[in-house]
């Protein structure tokens, strides 16, 4: 395969940051209540995410080696807190719907953990490959959750009405549900990588 | 890179001064929009809930103190050529199931509910989160709009009162009506004092 099309393929299968890193669960487990929230999130943190990927490769050879982790941490931050002035200013209602977890992607492992296995030993190119692949992986997986949650909890995906809400069960809406719905997911999608390799 | 103090203290510094002047540069940009979109959610839900005005009540607001309580909710004066018709209080309730709830009452000129609109909660999603549509619902005694708190005893039937209680939510109910009161307090005052 492409070396290229390979990071890709990385990022959303072979390492998906959900299912298979099991990266990032807080977000994971408290945005996908509906499909759209999910999805929503999963974009937010693709962004910051390619974002600080590039500028991470970009100066990862000027900075010293005892003081990177805070300097990527410095990179993150800001990135997270123009995106959440941006969403403030032009996007309120998926700011106020998303809430507190717009600024909690700056502690999210997935964006630290990319710029110090990937992003600070390969090149601008490959690093903004590896972001746009990983968050694809990590959008791909939380609207796939949240459309799950959804359905079973609400009757409904993207607000689309599938059956009746009365017969939903409201538990799968709340965060015993997110549990359950994930560990479903995480076995059903390693039972498929295992059967294809 | 190898490490000595001064590459680190210059690496660090000029990262975090790149990082300042990016921050400031956005805020400047977003402040305005920012303080638009804030102040839109609050002429919307005025406007949604208040009988026919034609003056600004956003602008009119009034910061009112139920009697008996320390915190003031804010209150927009509804007025038609300068008399005043109704107005919209945002009230609140710390009473509900996971910390407070905002909403925005209205209030004609006798004091009867014309409208109310949910401007922020962390009730439980398909239980108490129904409140938005729930006491607006004809089924039942659900309804609250036209009712008048005067006249009306405004707690859950289970405490006694009118009102049909969201079902398996009642302290997401009792926290509406408490905010509810607050609210028709507050604009009983301001009618007072006019």
């Amino acid at each position: 395969m492409n070396s290229k099309l390979k990071i890709l393929y990385n990022g959303i299968v072979a390492e998906n940051p959900t299912f298979v890193l099991m990266l990032g669960m807080c977000p994971t487990l408290g945005t996908t209540g509906s499909a759209m929230t999910g999805m929503s999130m999963g974009l937010a943190t693709m962004g910051v995410l390619i974002c600080s990927n590039v500028v991470i490769s970009l100066i990862k050879n000027l900075i010293p080696s005892k003081v990177r982790i805070p300097a990527y941490i410095v990179v993150i931050a800001t990135f997270v807190s123009v995106l959440q002035l941006l969403m403030q200013a032009y996007l309120p209602a998926l700011n106020a719907m998303l809430g507190i977890f717009i600024p909690l992607i700056v502690v999210n492992c997935i964006l630290l953990g990319r710029a110090e296995s990937f992003a600070s030993r390969h090149g601008v190119l490959d690093s903004c490959l590896d972001g746009i692949g990983i968050g694809l992986g990590f959008t791909f997986a939380l609207t796939l959750l949240g459309a799950v949650r959804e359905l079973l909890g609400t009757g409904r995906i993207f607000g689309a009405e599938i059956y009746p809400e009365v017969y939903g069960s409201l538990i799968f809406v709340l965060a015993p549900g997110a549990f359950i719905a994930l560990g479903l997911l995480i076995a059903l999608f390693t039972k498929l990588r295992a059967s294809k390799c | 890179m190898k490490s000595s103090l001064l590459n680190m203290v210059l690496s660090l510094g000029i990262i975090t001064i790149i990082a300042a002047a990016l921050l400031a540069g956005v805020y400047t940009i977003t402040q305005k929009p920012i303080e638009e979109a804030q102040l839109n959610k609050q002429t919307e839900a005025v406007s949604a809930v208040t009988p026919q005005f034609n003056n600004n009540p956003v602008a009119e607001m009034v910061e009112i103190t139920p009697e008996g309580e320390t915190t003031p909710v804010k209150v927009f004066p509804a007025k038609m050529d300068g008399q005043l018709v109704g107005a919209a209080v945002e009230s609140y309730s710390l009473a509900g199931f996971s910390g407070e709830i905002r909403l925005m009452y209205g209030f004609d000129a006798d004091g009867n509910i014309t409208g109310y609109e949910v401007m922020s909660h962390a009730e439980t999603p398909g239980l108490g989160a129904k409140m938005g549509e729930w006491f607006r619902s004809p089924e039942g005694n659900r309804n609250v709009i036209g009712l008048n708190p005067a006249t009306t005893n405004m707690t859950v039937k289970k405490d006694g009162g009118d009102i049909d209680a969201i079902t398996a939510a009642t302290i997401t109910s009792r926290a509406f009506l408490d905010a509810l009161t607050r609210a028709s307090k507050a604009y009983g005052q301001l009618k007072e004092a006019n």
